[in-house]
């Protein structure tokens, strides 16, 4: 109890000062997550939107597969990647193992299928009760997925949310593709994993909290905007 | 006379509809010309509904077929339709409009000012940066005959769009009827309501059980209908 106590201490302390390396993960944490996130969304967002508005044979094999997806061990989309990226991989040659750029990617293989299923989801409510007015418009299903998107943004954010959640969170995949390198592949979730193994609380929980708090922050954020919206579109 | 320049007159030849193996309408031949509102009629249930889609080819037939008589082409795209309960996008009321226009890709300026032409037509000018699901039921279904309106389609579809409006809000919106029919657009409305059709029709389509039952003038309707349900309907008995 008072290892824990003079630990919780230290890390209040470490956050304080704005200590360099704790500060250099942080962002390194965010830089790599929200990149991720981005080209997540890219990809993610069209996809689950033109599921929610087409029908065509293996449509639902589709939607079940991204279903399953959601629940994609990070160690196992880690693995995938690792083994693309590794110098024997068939990706080898781009000398990405191991650099941030790695990361990236790991976590982008695993939030887009979240991002993409729960946005099919979020947008065929909306899509059921848009379909005939904008097919009276003369709207396409590929000139709906834009108009979907943008009416249903209040609601994606909150998809955007759960992926980001997950990206900023998983340790299993950034530790394989991105080794722990202090200084250059070094996040949040690795460096706390690394630290508890090492004994050094203080630095894990400094992290641990720092995690915590993007988190809710970020959460805050979001259901500000929510409320906003709420009140605009009524 | 219309100018030589229309898709009038629609006609249908043997149209039918069938749901999940239950005839919903059935040898529906129809010829529907530009001139006064075309008021659909008939109980719940009669298909009334159905059939506007039909004719605006948001279904496709079961059986028969719809087709355009005029000359000029692209007939799709010269039609709109007012839903029962308007469907607004979840955006401002200016934006609303704007949607099909730049859909149909009328240029920015001309899109603007026929929106907003639009707007002050139905009363909804000054509201133009309201968000558009915040305005009451009247002035949503206004919105929605201005967004049908300011793509000047040749005719207009209104499915019910009074059926969960107040009085003053109906009244509005007939107002707005009248005023667009009065311009040109060929309007093809269904109600319950046989006072809107008195005030607006030219024409009666009675509907029964999924079969027209009579097309008349409305005049005619009303003086001497020629079908014992068309004369019990207009008693107001319950049909069913």
């Amino acid at each position: 109890m008072q290892d824990l106590a003079s630990a919780f201490a230290t890390a209040l302390a470490l956050i304080a000062a704005g200590d360099r390396s704790v500060a250099q993960i942080v962002l390194l944490s965010l830089r790599v997550s929200l990149t991720a996130l981005m080209v997540a969304a890219l990809v993610g967002l069209p996809l689950g939107a033109l599921l929610a508005v087409t029908r065509f044979p293996g449509r639902r094999v589709i939607v079940v597969v991204l279903n399953a997806l959601m629940g994609l061990p990070p160690v196992v989309a880690g693995l995938l990647i690792y083994l693309l990226l590794s110098r024997s991989g068939p990706l080898g040659p781009l000398g990405l193992l191991f650099t941030p750029t790695a990361m990236v990617i790991a976590q982008a293989v695993l939030i887009t299928p979240i991002l993409a299923a729960l946005t099919r989801q979020v947008l065929e409510g909306l899509w059921d009760e848009y379909a005939e007015q904008l097919r009276s418009f003369g709207a396409s299903a590929a000139r709906a997925v834009p108009t979907l998107l943008w009416d249903g943004r209040f609601a994606l954010l909150t998809v955007l949310l759960a992926g980001f959640g997950r990206a900023s969170a998983e340790v299993g995949a950034v530790m394989i593709v991105g080794g722990n390198i202090e200084g250059f592949t070094r996040v949040m979730t690795t460096a706390i994993a690394l630290e508890t193994s090492k004994g050094d609380l203080p630095l894990a929980l400094a992290l641990g909290m720092i995690l915590m708090l993007i988190v809710v922050a970020v959460n805050v954020l979001a259901q500000g905007l929510r409320d906003a919206a709420g009140r605009w579109t009524g | 006379m219309r100018a030589p320049d229309t898709i009038l007159p629609l006609r249908t030849d043997g149209l039918g509809f069938t749901a999940g193996g239950v005839p919903i309408l059935a040898d529906v031949d129809l010829t529907i010309e530009a001139g006064a509102p075309t008021l659909v009629i008939g109980p719940n249930g009669a298909g009334k509904s159905v059939l506007l889609r039909l004719l605006h080819g948001l279904l496709a037939p079961s059986a028969g077929c719809v087709a355009w008589d005029g000359p000029a082409p692209n007939p799709e795209r010269r039609q709109a339709m007012v839903f029962q309960r308007p469907v607004l996008l979840r955006r401002s009321v200016l934006a609303n409009t704007l949607y099909p226009l730049r859909l149909a890709r009328i240029a920015g300026d001309e899109s603007e000012m026929r929106a907003r032409a639009a707007l002050s037509l139905v009363g909804l000018a000054a509201l133009a940066d309201r968000p558009a699901r915040r305005l009451s039921g009247g002035e949503q279904q206004r919105l929605a005959l201005a967004r049908a309106a300011a793509l000047g389609p040749e005719i207009l579809f209104l499915d019910e769009p009074c059926a969960s409006l107040d009085p003053a809000a109906t009244r509005a919106v007939e107002e707005i009827v009248a005023t667009l029919a009065g311009r040109g657009t060929k309007i093809v409305m269904t109600t319950h309501d046989l006072g809107q059709v008195r005030r607006l029709a030219g024409d009666v389509v009675f509907l029964h059980r999924g079969r027209v039952r009579e097309h008349t003038p409305a005049a005619q309707f009303f003086a001497a209908p020629a079908s014992a349900e068309a004369t019990s309907f207009l008693r107001g008995e319950l049909l069913w």
